[in-house]
């Protein structure tokens, strides 16, 4: 062999690494620093310029927190709570100190396993080999971008982060959802904006977000196109544009000069991608996480996931897995950093024995959580409190708002749906109970006491459903105990078990959104839905325009009316919100019902009552109608149609105002500042207003609230009174501001105000504001006063008494001039 | 769906409280008739008085406890309490003069509580008229959303005229400089500008539009409609200002009067006493 053979094998072969290590996050960093303090062979890489893209994509000057504040760091990568700035410099220098073998600009699009190794593929086709690899590459370095020609142009971007930077610039903003139109909002007033969105109008937008849309375009600072694609961009030599967008318009294509693109097309999701590298999923859903073993480690042999792509969403426990992760390659069995927090946990019931141990014990206890695999169980026991009730404490009470789901690892549990003391049922070591509150976000039904010392589990709704999204086993189990609670509750309380069990193993879950219709007026009856989760609305046709006659909460039936005369459906059911429904068909539900004369008793009784509401209601909106002095809009329907628009379906409570007796004096504002650290939590100003009532911009505490849908540390939770707060943990990442469809979220600095003199009070002269001492802006929301003794201080500071907050149940009723009754769910049946 | 206000409040309780303090007033007054005729100095007059001096203090409490709002129980229950009571005092007050009014500190007192009273009645007045016409006029727009639509109107008008003839540009102009909306207390309480340039721009332009060249036209009607739409932004900006100053100004008299009652009513009791 020559030398020059050998060099050109050289540039041949692929380079082969121990460890190559996917995404210079703070997971991706903390393998390398870790893979480098052991002298073992890496390559780390990274697809953008510089280290830490997500970190690097935070605003400026945000403070990077350091959650869940007792797990403790073992990696050699720094981190401690401290600004975005200077966490990056730290990590830069760790860079510098370590000499990391890192590449940027290493985008990896392709990987495989061949027979010995697996193969890596980056965007220009180079080729690297390794024997083991880390895919620690997040989940927000996937924007979608402009496949377009020019859409790699200098004048293109794909993120906003400072949009005071901009001024007189005419900006072309691609994409009409929210992350967009909020973008070109926000550069509107300095600059000439122009939107350009693919579909043919802004519904996929907030509501907020479209009136000052429209607002703003009637006012003439922005424009747009609808219904166009950009087809390409180009740089122009001359002139005051640097460049021009082509798009593609109904009417033919139009040309753009422009200073810049602001291209806003959402994220790519990662699993195709994932998928692509032969990575297993658990379950068809979205949200499910990658199958992985104890150690990290994915079905494809050598491939390990960290980070917030395995499923970990804060950088702390990213930082600590990448440091795992390489010992576990190595093959030592470290004890994972969150063995101290496990121990401390279990210390209180059971400290003669190592973590594993009682992990086991608790597999073998309860065959709900046995359907974990042990990274799983650990992560749920972590987010769990272990609950040790002696005999006789009340676990929680009927009518609580608590969403926590319960295992029972040991001792006995009386269950008292009634008023009367005497236990209804009995659970049992290895049972679970609270799943219903789970599903359906509403009261629990019943009370639960420890009959003897227990010991139990508690988990948060969050913890349960992200485990339900990826443990199919799991899923099934809950599934079928919500359907047979839900049949127990809203027909079954005299069924016996076998028909019980056989309605339930032959209904079926049926999911809407909102605004979907569960059936029309003039259809088939095809059965009885019982609303498991949500709510809808019943409405029937008057005088050619639908009129809402009803609302029906979660815990309820519709369409027991048809099923009785056999006529076809007398009108629409639609959900008011996201909601599930169990249907029991038809034919099964005739036969229950010729069996068992109890329920045929209850559904008559129940048909005949909403016979009569419908019948009340029509005559009422027939009347208001013909008179027409009241004018359309204030009719009951209409008062529940707009509602429901504004979320009160889905609320536990909401703030109204009376505008028609409100002074417009602030107060309720300002004692809402006053007692919140200084943030006023509702904008009594804005809001839609219907007849003399509006609602503000205020919480509505939702049933399912989709603020907690994705906060990493899990700083959203929801109090016994169904009070939706946001603890101290919060990192102020902003998810939940973009989650609440009803823009109540905003990020503030909370301060504690000076309390006034009374001359100041007397003459109403605010205090002098305290200056801001560096606080970081969290998140904050109306917490309904749920720390102070009298409740809501915005009511009690209305000096009119225009501030209410109702319980939508009872609005709805109210509005809908029926009765309602108070939904009777509860998540307690014995199985 | 209407629901408890401050008159209502708890099925009229403290109304009931008023009537109840007035007719007790008046029966005392009548009962125990001094050989001297009524005046303050005598047991009915030291009682009544010790009560509205009370009263008065505890009347003036409001203001604090309205913003106190740390504390406990809810401010409209204060408030109803704060109306009939306050009217039910002003009547203890007058019997406790025993109409005895000269040109002295006592007198005083009385006329400046009969001052805080009169605004506080007006108050009311305008607390039960003004909320309705203020929705009326708003919808579910607010003062800052009217001012931005009205700047960028003014932007945008400003534009298209510098485009058309002269004259038709200098009432543009003009509109846009001179219009004020709600500058000082006494335009806001009025509710509008005499001669608004706005309107006069709007029935000018109408008269400007018939002999324009054919590709000034179309921007002709553009620019109209702009103006039109703004005289109309302006006009409810001015009312909804009007309705705030009107709902606000009051306060101006009832508050600094109060405390001036407070002075003169301490200055009345120590000079009952030492220098009767
Ligand atoms: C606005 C915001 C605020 C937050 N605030 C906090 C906070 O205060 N405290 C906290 O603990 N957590 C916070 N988080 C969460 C935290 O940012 C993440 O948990 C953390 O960044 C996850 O780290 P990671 O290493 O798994 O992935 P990332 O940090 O996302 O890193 C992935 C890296 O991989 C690179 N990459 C992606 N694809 C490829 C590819 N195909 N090839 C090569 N490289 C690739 C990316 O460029 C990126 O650099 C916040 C998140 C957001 C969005
Ligand atoms: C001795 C007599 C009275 C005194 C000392 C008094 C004093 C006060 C004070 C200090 C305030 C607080 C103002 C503020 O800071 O906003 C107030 C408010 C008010 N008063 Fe009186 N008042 C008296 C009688 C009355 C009477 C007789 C009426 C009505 C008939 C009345 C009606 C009101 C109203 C409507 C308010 C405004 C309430 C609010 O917006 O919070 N007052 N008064
Ligand atoms: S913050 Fe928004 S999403 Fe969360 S509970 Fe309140 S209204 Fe619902
Ligand atoms: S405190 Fe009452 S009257 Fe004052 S602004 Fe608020 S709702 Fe209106």
């Amino acid at each position: 062999m020559t030398i020059t053979t050998k060099a050109a094998a050289a540039e041949i072969t692929p380079k082969h690494f121990n460890v190559i290590i996917i995404g210079a996050g703070p997971s991706g960093l903390s393998a390398a620093t870790h893979a480098a303090d052991l002298g073992v062979s890496y390559l780390l890489l990274e697809a953008a310029t510089a280290p830490a893209s997500t970190i690097r994509n935070y605003q400026r000057g945000k403070l990077v927190m350091s959650e869940p504040r007792s797990l403790p760091i073992r990696s050699s990568l720094p981190f401690t709570a401290s600004l975005r700035e200077t966490v990056l410099e730290t990590w830069e220098k760790t860079i510098a100190d370590y000499h990391l073998n890192v590449r940027y600009e290493a985008k990896v699009v392709d990987l495989h396993r061949t027979e010995t190794c697996l193969e890596i593929t980056l965007t220009d086709g180079e080729k690297l080999t390794a024997d083991h690899v880390v895919l620690a590459i997040g989940v927000q370095g996937n924007l979608r971008k402009l496949e377009i020609p020019g859409g790699d142009l200098p004048q293109v971007q794909y993120q906003l982060d400072d949009a005071q930077a901009y001024v007189d610039e005419t900006i072309v903003v691609i994409g009409g959802g929210d992350s967009g139109v909020e973008n070109a909002l926000a550069l509107t007033g300095r600059n000439q904006v122009m939107i350009l969105n693919r579909a043919e109008d802004f519904s996929n937008c907030k509501e907020s977000n479209l009136s000052q849309l429209t607002e703003a375009r009637k006012g003439g600072a922005l424009d747009w196109l609808l219904e166009t694609n950009p087809q390409a961009i180009e740089l122009n030599s001359k002139g005051e544009f640097p460049i021009t967008v082509f798009a593609n318009t109904p009417n033919g294509v139009e040309r753009i000069p422009c200073h810049r693109v602001i291209a806003r097309l959402g994220a790519l999701s990662s699993r195709p991608l994932l998928e692509s590298f032969g990575v297993g999923f658990p379950t068809a859903d979205l949200a499910a996480l990658p199958l992985l073993s104890t150690h990290y480690e994915s079905n494809v042999p050598g491939l390990y996931i960290v980070g917030a792509l395995a499923g970990y969403p804060l950088i702390k426990q990213g930082i600590n897995q990448g440091y795992e992760v390489i010992e576990y390659i190595l093959g030592n069995p470290v004890e994972p950093a969150d063995a101290a927090l496990l121990r401390e946990k279990f210390a209180s019931f059971c400290n003669d024995r190592g973590v594993d141990d009682v992990l086991e014990k608790i597999r073998n206890r309860v065959p709900l959580l046995a359907m974990l695999n042990s990274l799983q169980l650990r992560e749920l026991v972590l987010e769990s409190n272990i609950l040790l009730p002696a005999a006789g404490e009340i676990i929680f009470k009927r009518n609580d708002y608590s969403t926590t789901f319960f295992s029972i690892v040991e001792g006995e549990l009386d269950v008292l749906i009634d008023e009367d003391n005497v236990p209804d049922a009995v659970l049992k070591a290895g049972e679970f109970f609270g799943e219903m509150a789970l599903v359906s976000g509403r009261r629990r039904a019943g009370t639960v006491r420890a009959r003897t010392p227990c010991v139990l589990i508690e988990t948060p709704r969050r913890a349960m459903q992200k485990l339900i999204s990826s443990v199919q086993s799991m899923r099934r189990v809950l599934n079928e105990v919500a359907i047979k609670s839900v049949v127990h509750i809203c027909i079954g309380l005299s069924l016996s078990e076998e028909d019980l069990n056989d309605l339930a193993n032959n209904a079926t879950l049926k999911s809407y959104a909102a605004g979907e219709e569960l059936f029309h007026e003039g259809d088939e009856a095809d059965g009885l839905y019982l609303i498991q989760r949500g709510s809808v609305t019943v409405s029937h046709m008057i005088g050619g325009r639908e009129v809402v006659l009803l609302y029906v909460a979660a815990g309820h039936y519709v369409g027991e009316m048809s099923l009785i005369s056999g006529e076809p459906r007398y009108a629409t059911v639609r959900a008011a919100v996201a909601t599930e429904a169990v249907l029991i068909d038809a034919g099964r539900m005739r036969d229950i019902i010729a069996r068992n004369p109890e329920i045929r008793g209850e559904l008559d009784a129940r048909y005949l009552q909403h016979l009569q509401e419908q019948e009340n209601r029509q005559q009422q909106e027939a009347s208001l109608e013909s008179n027409g002095a009241l004018g359309q809009q204030s009719t009951p329907s209409n008062l529940i149609s707009f509602l429901i628009q504004q979320g009160v379906g889905e609320a536990t409570d909401v703030l109204l105002i009376d505008e028609s007796i409100c002074v417009r004096c602030n107060h309720c504002e300002q004692a809402c500042a006053d007692t919140h650290g200084g943030a006023t939590r509702l904008d009594r100003d804005t809001g839609p207003i219907f007849a003399n009532i509006r609602v503000p911009t205020s919480c509505r505490h939702c049933e399912h609230p989709h603020c907690m849908k994705d906060c990493p540390p899990d700083a959203i939770h929801r109090a016994p009174h169904g009070e939706v707060y946001i603890d101290d943990s919060c990192i102020g990442c902003g998810n939940c501001q973009q989650n609440c469809p009803y823009d109540v979220i905003q990020m503030a600095v909370v301060q504690d105000q000076p309390e006034p003199s009374l001359w100041q009070m007397l003459l109403g002269i605010q205090p002098k504001a305290l200056p801001n001492i560096g606080g970081t802006k969290v998140a904050v929301k109306c917490d309904m006063c749920k720390d102070i003794a009298d409740g809501p201080v915005c009511v009690r500071a209305c000096p009119v008494g225009a501030a209410l907050r109702v319980n939508p149940e009872e609005l709805l009723g109210y509005a809908g001039g029926g009765t309602s009754t108070e939904a009777n769910l509860h998540g307690l049946t014995s199985h | 769906m209407q629901r408890g206000n401050i008159f209502d409040y708890k099925n009229y309780l403290y109304f009931k409280l008023a009537v109840i303090l007035i007719l007790l007033g008046f029966a005392a007054y009548l009962m125990f008739e001094p050989a001297v005729g009524y005046y303050g100095g005598s047991w009915l007059g030291y009682g009544l008085g010790t009560l509205s001096a009370i009263m008065v203090f505890w009347m003036a409490w409001y203001g604090i406890r309205k913003r106190r709002y740390r504390g406990s129980g809810a401010t409209q229950g204060w408030l109803s309490a704060h109306i009939y009571l306050g009217t039910a005092l002003t009547v203890l007050v007058t019997l406790h003069s025993g109409f005895h009014f000269g040109f002295n500190i006592h007198t005083l007192a009385y006329g400046m509580l009969l001052i805080v009273v009169i605004s506080g009645f007006f108050g009311n007045y305008t607390y039960m008229i003004y909320p309705r016409l203020m929705t009326e006029n708003m919808g579910e727009d607010n003062l800052d959303g009217l001012l931005l639509r009205i700047a960028e109107a003014d932007k945008l008008a400003r534009q298209i005229a510098l485009l058309m003839p002269d004259d038709i540009n200098n009432t543009v102009a003009r509109a846009c400089r001179e219009t004020s909306i709600g500058i000082g207390l006494l335009e806001q309480l009025r509710g509008f500008q005499s001669d608004c340039p706005s309107a006069m721009a709007v029935e000018q332009l109408a008269l400007m539009g018939h002999d324009l060249a054919v590709e000034h036209r179309k921007l002709y009607r553009d620019l109209y409609s702009i103006m039109v739409r703004r005289e109309t932004l302006v006009r409810r900006a001015r009312q909804d200002l009007m309705y705030r100053a009107r709902l606000g100004f009051w306060l101006y008299f009832h508050v600094p009067f109060s405390i001036a009652l407070l002075v003169a009513m301490v200055a009345h009791v120590v000079a009952v006493f030492f220098y009767w």
